[in-house]
């Protein structure tokens, strides 16, 4: 059984006792949707590395153990019921500039542009963040330096995202500090609790480009 | 009614070039005062979303999930089909129609995909170019891969997160739309009915699940992009939430249900493990490639490794049955899905299934730890190699090319495969069926769009592997951009549809009473528990195989289930605050009115096609049989009301391009 089969299980022993159910995020259930959350045992996403919530199992707890569950805490994540945050915070970092601009129909021939292997597997592998905001949960800060680092990376880091590197790294950073997420004090527990192994390597190429672009050229946030 | 799929004329291959360069267009200044809804924001929906935005019409877009990119699109593994032809191995867009055509059973339109075909191309171009980090060779052009049906490599991939890939890619043009003002984006908002007025598709009534409220949003058109109904079945390895709400919703309204009986079983999915489970998790069809298929030949062996007193390892090799091998010799461990899952479930209808369930097989791959280590050894130079070390060497192979997945298979089962066979069963993973949409990706109902898995329309009986990734952006960012140009043409004289008319307040009370009719049952047994016993009169009768006597008694079954919910369903809560049981009682009580179309439709099918197998209609070796003098349409269902039969209306199917052959894999 699932650790959110368990909660299932749960919820429908209070249904059938006409008890509220407890609420919680989950989708796919297969670690890849980012939807389920949850702190266990002071943990985001449980005792196993590179593993989400939905991919816990009830075999490596002892029957009888006391698991404590609660949500997400972070400025930035207000929680809205029982264990369920708001993490849209994340979307509005996104929308700040976690695209490149191009609209549907102007794009050039895919093979026009070659792109390093070493390149595209680098953006590939930050652009594996499924968005579930455990790197905030762990955060004693509630830094979201890795989520947004993450991006960063992914899209600067290749040739179609270059034209906009500067001004994305500003624009994002900024609104990262608008969410109310807090700052990064290099505890690099993100990492540790990150359950797709996002590297810390992100947040040391975002300071590097955020650096460059405030100080070297004429852009502003 | 009679139904026009508005296939433009001319040669096949000029068809969608002539109907963009001739198609009515919409001027910049009229496109501001234009309103579109788009409901879903997985592939279809967040490229239309963010194609008709940068167009520069006013346009809203709707989830339930928290945050548009937690889409179910996001779990698709495998890859996109496109006819780049990259791989010089004799692809072409016509090519990639034919495949697709002929992998459907034909039982799809020819003009629709062969315009999907058509766009496949750009679908790659406009992925790169959003910074979709595709696999690459070392000379940093795009890699392609080879998928089941067809013999060219046109499958472009993203290790196995394709899917994630392409719907961050989507997501993120939808963000900067939504940042320019241009889409305004509606989070944790159920889409529960459509108003009409006058006939056309005028907006939507959804309701905001953080606050229950009931909202009307008003629209000169309106699209959804919704996705399939596979979790009829309750289980399946569609995500949790995944519903046919708003297309049933559009269907009771008016629409037409296009082919329900289609849906794709796949083979390779973890079996059930208990009661309590609530999900099937899919493992890539790559591993058939290796893994040899079987059961143990005798009953008595079966029970006992259903009951744990012995494993699959102690069988000897001449009490297995590798029944794929032994009834398709050609195609062996690689026949196509729907073939493999039909054979497994035979075997464990006899009994022999190796789960305590009874419903799994073994995917063995001990053969392929013995060649590769053998290989190896070969390799290494150690000509004297005992088993153990053959033994170890070959699951060394086995993890370079699978480990992953293994380690997926261990994560959720518990059980080592390297020392164990996996054990896998057939789960329901998609369905071909949906809306019925003309060439326009347009219902019956006039500003009414269905874009992706929620339409019936390219897949025909069967989908292949790689193309619903390519259907579902097809649609969204090439497709609808014009056909919906196209309907709003005629619509710039409309004024703002004003939320307060008559229409919307009609609809909003309606669903209200419906939603008030759920929470005032107050009996005793909770929405999930009809869920899963509808979930299990589906797969028992209009499952992998279906015949006349259960599909007519699954039928009866669905109604008197259905009797039962009105009369005896708990909903806890309130009905104006954030209550997910109340979300799951709804879209349990639309799955009970699309499971019996479904056992209807599947009943009406006389024939057996794609993943659509009568058990009366097969040949003497128990393979497929197609009638095509019979059923060469499109069976798309009128709902009228629940007490009287829906009224079924033929879409018949014309092929001019492709002659009409019997799939066989012998």
């Amino acid at each position: 059984m699932s650790f959110l089969e368990m909660l299932d299980v749960l919820n429908e022993e209070l249904v059938n006792q006409k008890k509220e159910p407890v609420a919680f995020e989950h989708d796919c259930r297969e670690g890849i949707c980012g939807a389920c959350s949850l702190v266990i045992n002071g943990q985001p996403h449980g005792p196993m590395n590179g593993t989400t919530t939905c991919q816990v199992h009830m075999r490596h707890y002892k029957d009888g153990d006391t698991i404590v569950i609660e949500p997400y805490r972070a400025k930035a994540f207000p929680v809205m019921k029982d264990l369920v945050v708001d993490r849209s915070s994340f979307d509005r970092i996104i929308q700040a500039g976690g695209f490149i601009s191009v609209n549907t129909g102007q794009a050039q021939d895919a093979n026009s542009t070659p792109v390093e292997t070493d390149v595209a597997s680098a953006a590939f592998d930050a652009a594996t963040c499924i968005g579930c905001g455990a790197c905030v949960a762990a955060c004693p800060n509630a830094s979201a330096m890795l989520f947004t680092s993450a991006k960063v990376a992914h899209l600067n880091m290749l040739p179609q995202g270059k034209v906009e590197a500067q001004q994305r790294v500003l624009n994002m950073v900024k609104q990262m500090d608008i969410e109310g997420f807090g700052r990064c004090s290099n505890v690099t527990a993100c990492e540790a609790e990150c359950p797709k192994g996002i590297s810390i390597t992100n947040i040391a190429r975002m300071n590097r480009e955020y650096l460059g672009a405030s100080l070297g050229s004429e852009k502003t946030a | 009614m009679k139904l026009d799929g508005k296939t433009p004329p001319g040669p096949l291959a000029e068809k969608w070039t002539t109907y963009q360069s001739t198609v009515p267009l919409v001027a910049p200044n009229n496109k501001r005062r234009l309103e579109i809804i788009v409901v879903g924001s997985g592939l279809a929906g967040a490229a239309a979303a963010a194609s008709l935005g940068e167009l520069g019409y006013n346009v809203k877009c709707f989830t339930f999930h928290d945050s548009p990119r937690r889409a179910h699109s996001i779990a698709a593994q495998g890859g996109i089909n496109a006819a780049k032809n990259y791989s010089n191995d004799g692809d072409s867009v016509y090519r990639l129609f034919y495949d697709t055509i002929k992998g459907g059973d034909y039982r799809s339109r020819e003009a629709n995909v062969h315009r999907l075909a058509e766009v496949s191309n750009n679908i790659i171009d406009q992925a790169v170019a959003q910074g979709v980090p595709f696999a690459r060779e070392y000379g940093g052009l795009l890699e392609n891969r080879s998928f089941g049906g067809v013999q060219v490599s046109r499958t472009f991939y993203a290790k196995g997160q394709t899917g994630q890939q392409l719907l961050i890619g989507a997501y993120q043009a939808l963000s900067r739309q939504i940042a320019r003002g241009s889409v305004e984006m509606y989070n944790r908002h159920e889409m529960l009915d459509v108003v009409t007025i006058d006939g056309k598709a005028r907006g939507i009534i959804a309701r905001n699940l953080v606050t229950g409220e009931l909202e009307r949003h008003a629209a000169h058109a309106v699209l959804l992009c919704t996705g399939g109904y596979g979790n009829v079945f309750y289980l399946s390895t569609n995500a949790m939430n995944c519903n046919a709400t708003a297309a049933w919703r559009a269907v009771r309204r008016g629409a037409l249900m296009a082919n329900p009986c289609f849906t794709q079983i796949h083979p390779t999915c973890i079996p059930q493990s208990g009661d309590y489970q609530s999900k099937l998790t899919l493992m890539s069809e790559s591993l058939r490639n290796d893994g040899r298929v079987w059961v143990p030949k005798k009953k008595e062996d079966a029970k006992a490794i259903q009951e744990g007193r012995k494993k699959g390892t102690d069988i000897p090799e001449a009490d297995r049955d590798y029944f794929l091998e032994r009834r398709y010799p050609a195609f062996g461990n690689l026949v196509p899905r729907d073939v493999a899952s039909r054979a497994a479930k035979v075997a464990c209808d006899e009994g022999l299934g190796v789960a305590p369930t009874g419903l799994a097989v073994f995917l063995d791959f001990s053969a392929a730890f013995e060649r590769y280590g053998r290989s190896e050894a070969h390799v290494k130079g150690i000509h004297d190699a005992d088993a153990a070390t053959i033994r170890q060497l070959g699951e060394k192979v086995i993890e370079e090319k699978y480990g992953n997945l293994f380690e997926m298979y261990e994560k959720i089962t518990g059980e080592n495969p390297y020392k164990l066979p996996m054990k896998i069963y057939p789960a329901v993973h998609y369905t071909m069926g949906g809306v019925w949409v003309d060439y326009n990706l347009e219902t019956n109902i006039p500003g009414l769009f269905v874009l992706g898995e929620a339409n019936f329309s390219d897949h025909g009986a069967n989908r292949l592997g790689a193309s619903a990734l390519m259907q579902g952006l097809a649609d969204g960012y090439f497709v609808a951009p014009y056909t919906v140009g196209n309907f709003l043409s005629g619509e710039i004289r409309t004024p703002k549809i004003d939320p307060n008319a008559p229409e919307f307040l009609k609809t909003a009370g309606e669903v209200q009473e419906r939603l008030s009719k759920l929470m005032n049952i107050k009996g005793n047994q909770s929405a999930e528990s009809f869920h899963r016993r509808l979930g299990k009169i589906m797969w028992d009768n209009c499952g992998m195989s279906r015949n006349a006597e259960d599909l007519t008694k699954g039928r009866q079954l669905i109604r008197e289930l259905r009797e039962e919910f009105y009369k005896d369903l708990f909903v806890p809560g309130e009905l104006n605050e954030f209550n997910p049981e109340l979300e799951k009682a709804h879209r349990v009580a639309d799955f009970l009115e699309l499971g019996e179309l479904m056992m209807l439709d599947a009943l009406n099918r006389n024939e057996s096609c794609g993943g659509h197998f009568r058990d009366e209609y097969q040949d003497e070796k128990g393979e497929a049989k197609r009638d095509d003098k019979n059923f060469a349409y499109v069976a798309a269902w009128e709902w009228t009301d629940t007490s009287k039969d829906p009224i079924l209306h033929k879409e018949e199917l014309k092929f001019e391009n492709v002659e009409l052959k019997t799939r066989s894999y012998e």
